[in-house]
């Protein structure tokens, strides 16, 4: 994504903490002198449901959402609700995407399975798809509810920020006492994309 | 240099909610309430964080909107937020303060739903602006949110009328950038002075007082015209487009070059202004959300105008909405992959789950109401059969029983939040008793708000600020009501709680079954959580009773023949299940349900 603007679409599951990880990736872009605008639902979609944030930066911003086909990057927070969002992603756009799944109701049940080949469903729509285990990097640091800022440092390599500018937004945000756990997560998402898969994504 | 660095500490990325906090902080204000509603519900969370500022959940939008009336009264800013279908509650009281006027700045916020993200209708509360003669301001962002609340509160004392300000989703929950401004010192002197012939509204002062709303709107009109909100952008003059609220966002972004009248003020509209904006343009189009309101108006003055024909009726608009509808091109782009659905859920461990998998087993009619326990209507509980507004459950109850008569005794029950009957449901328990009903009412206490957030109410015993207060005795409450038959039961304990419902579902009297048990959000609830579950898997017949229960922590792992019989298992089974130990909050309703007694308290 090339300075001048850029749309980042967010999706996963809610009580995954999109929202906050959004709202950091917005204070950075802010701070870095962009004009920010961020739009999410809250209430009913929460409750386990689909939840997606829709976060565009750019010298001045209009519309609060992002039309299909036209986002940059895509976080997704769950494999499933990245393939659910996948037509927001402009040709050749970057996928960060979270490779833990989480059964939504009908497959739980039984009725329904849970989809196989995402990835490569994925890779038909971009070549620049990053999958990473978000999961297993916050529980390792025995804080679950970090995945959030796992995906927000794995997706930072695509983003035109440098590290201090999201680890400043991060700090001015949150709790003390939740800052150094975030920012490690952050630090441990950065180090599950190598720096040899990136390419350049704005074609 | 200075004033840039200035700037920017100013400088905050605030959600349209809180910028209406800020801007209501900025301008003074003294006394606030609300009842919580999505997509309103941070502007009073907000407003608490600010010292100065009595702010409150009241128990619905009609005592919230009395209580800023008050404060106004006395010459104090006040404030009254709430959801879109809160402002059908409040409306008798914001019809007659149309009348009284004001003394300090009185402001309601009106945050409408359209898509319905979270609501049960889609009502465009511009109408009411126009049914009440207030003037309503629509702000498109949070700059705008936090400029127009201040605005609001100015304009309703110059002109002596409550003021509505009205959001969308995509204002409230969409953020954007704020410059923080100062505290206002207050316009207008505390006190409450005496005027009957203003503030007692017998028909013999409301009858002068209707002269003055009408000569109201008349200057309201006309300031209308030459507010700086309201305001020509000309740009190439072969599309003119009229549009308000975050509907200009999606014009600006779809069609930059077009000359557009962008309305900050709803209500009332600028005449001249309109004709205009027409006169230099060749086409002329309005974007709204939602109703006709704005084209309506426009084709009263006899102006030509598209609008509905092409712009959506329904749901939210967005710029490829707007570009297709009014150009008729869109660029191509992907169809979304159909993978499973991801339909909102209760919680593991809720306790509504646990109340309605017993109340199923009674095989009754439920009356239903708002709140997470809505969602027990989806499968596989489909517990409620009726969800019609706060508070409807037992009215609606009521009403069956009546029509049906004998035939509905042991049949319908109604079941209601905790929040919801201190909210509306305690005039249609009064009814039932009042008017010799034998309806059942379960009120579901876990407690809190769920559905908005964990919000407290009167029956927690808490403040918005979370300090100690009396806590509503509901149980009494029901007893003084003149319900001699109220019993309190745990959900969680499933055969106790079966036995009460079936007993109070067959009595011949009005009776009250209070569901107690703590939503799993609040942060209490966690230091009386149980271990979780795990599935002994040797034991799981893939019988699927559980998957009855709609519990996001159990997940079903389909078998092939082989995978069955290598798992040691009839290769007819089709499947086992386990317990997502992340998420298992240790309710304990699955072993009851289980015959193979397979579910057990996981090693720690």
């Amino acid at each position: 994504m090339s300075a001048p603007g850029g749309n980042i679409f967010l999706a996963g599951v809610g009580g995954q903490g999109i929202l906050l990880a959004s709202e950091v990736l917005g204070e950075a872009f802010l701070a870095a002198g962009y004009d920010v605008k961020k739009s999410e639902v809250h209430g009913m979609a929460q409750r386990g449901g689909a939840v997606t944030t829709h976060l565009r930066f750019g010298p001045k911003v209009y519309s609060p959402l992002i039309e299909p086909g036209t986002a940059d990057i895509l976080i997704a927070f769950e494999k499933l609700e990245a393939l659910r969002f996948i037509h927001y992603l402009k040709p050749g756009g970057t996928a960060v995407v979270n490779a833990q799944e989480i059964p939504p109701a009908p497959v739980s049940s039984g009725q329904e399975r849970y989809p196989e080949g995402i990835e490569e469903a994925l890779r038909a729509v971009t070549p620049h798809v990053h999958l990473v285990d978000a999961l297993t990097a916050a529980l390792a640091l025995h804080e679950v509810r970090a995945v959030n800022m796992v995906m927000a440092g794995a997706a930072s390599h695509f983003l035109p920020l440098p590290e201090d500018a999201y680890v400043a937004a991060l700090t001015k945000r949150l709790p003390a006492k939740y800052v150094e756990v975030n920012v490690r997560a952050f630090r441990a998402g950065q180090a599950l994309v190598g720096y040899g898969e990136m390419q350049p994504n704005d074609q | 240099m200075s004033g840039t660095v200035q700037s920017k500490e100013n400088l905050r990325l605030l959600s349209g909610n809180e910028a209406i906090a800020r801007g209501a902080y900025e301008a003074g204000v003294k006394v606030a309430a609300a009842y919580p509603g999505t997509p309103s519900t941070e502007i009073l969370e907000y407003l608490a964080e600010y010292e100065g500022a009595h702010a409150e959940w009241a128990p619905n939008e009609k005592v919230a909107v009395e209580v800023a009336l008050g404060a106004s009264m006395a010459g104090a800013r006040a404030l009254a937020a709430m959801k879109h279908v809160g402002v059908n509650v409040a409306a008798d009281p914001i019809f007659t303060a149309s009348y009284t006027g004001v003394k300090g700045g009185l402001v309601i916020v009106t945050a409408d739903d359209p898509e319905m993200h979270s609501s049960q209708n889609e009502q465009d509360n511009r109408h009411y602006a126009v049914a009440a003669k207030m003037p309503m301001l629509e702000p498109s962002d949070s700059a705008e949110a936090k400029a127009y609340t201040k605005l609001a509160f100015s304009l309703s004392e110059r002109f002596d009328v409550p003021v509505f300000l009205r959001t969308t989703t995509r204002v409230s929950h969409a953020t954007g950038a704020v410059v923080l401004g100062d505290v206002e010192p207050p316009a207008v002197p505390l006190g409450f002075v005496e005027e009957p012939a203003k503030w007692v509204m017998l028909p013999v002062n409301a009858r002068r007082r209707h002269v003055l709303v009408e000569e109201r709107m008349r200057a309201l009109r006309e300031f209308a015209e030459t507010f700086e909100g309201n305001r020509i952008e000309w740009g190439d003059r072969s599309l003119g487009i009229i549009t308000a609220g975050v509907a200009y966002q999606y014009v600006r972004e779809a069609f930059p070059d077009a000359s557009v009248l962008k309305l900050g003020l709803a209500h009332p509209l600028p005449e001249r202004l309109v004709r205009t904006f027409a006169a230099g343009v060749k086409r002329l189009i309005v974007v709204e959300e939602l109703d006709p309101i704005i084209e309506t108006h426009v084709k009263a003055l006899g102006i030509p105008v598209e609008g509905k024909d092409r712009i959506p009726l329904l749901g939210e608009l967005n710029p490829r909405i707007v570009r297709q509808a009014i150009s008729g091109e869109a660029a191509p782009v992907r169809e979304p992959a159909i993978v499973p659905n991801r339909p909102p859920n209760l919680c593991a461990g809720c306790p509504h789950r646990s109340l309605f998998f017993a109340l199923n087993k009674c095989k009754v009619t439920v009356t239903g109401d708002i709140g997470c326990y809505t969602l027990s209507a989806l499968p596989p509980l489909k517990s409620m059969d009726t969800c019609v507004c706060m508070g409807a459950s037992i009215g609606t109850a009521f009403g069956m029983e009546k029509a049906l008569g004998e035939a509905a005794r042991g049949k319908v029950v109604a079941v209601i939040g905790d929040s919801t009957f201190v909210h509306s449901g305690i005039t249609g328990l009064i009814n039932v008793v009042y008017n010799r009903g034998f309806s059942t009412v379960i009120i579901l206490d876990n407690g809190t708000t769920a559905m908005t957030g964990a919000q407290d109410h009167p029956g927690t015993g808490k403040t918005l600020q979370a300090e100690a207060a009396h806590r509503l005795d509901l149980a009494a409450l029901c007893r003084a009501i003149g319900v001699e038959h109220v019993y309190t039961v745990n959900p969680h304990d499933q055969e106790a709680t079966e036995a009460v419902l079936r007993r109070e579902i067959n009595r011949d009297a009005p009776s009250v079954v209070i569901a107690q048990a703590s939503c799993v959000l609040l942060p209490e609830h966690r230091a009386e959580r149980r271990p979780a579950l795990e599935v002994v898997e040797e034991l799981c017949n893939g019988c699927k009773a559980c998957g009855k229960l709609g519990c996001p922590a159990i997940e079903w792992i389909p078998l092939t023949p082989e995978e069955a019989v290598a798992a040691g298992k009839k290769p007819t089974q089709k499947g086992v299940v386990r317990i997502n130990r992340l998420m298992c909050d240790g309710c304990n309703l699955c072993p009851d349900v289980c015959k193979m007694r397979a579910m057990v308290e996981a090693a720690p």
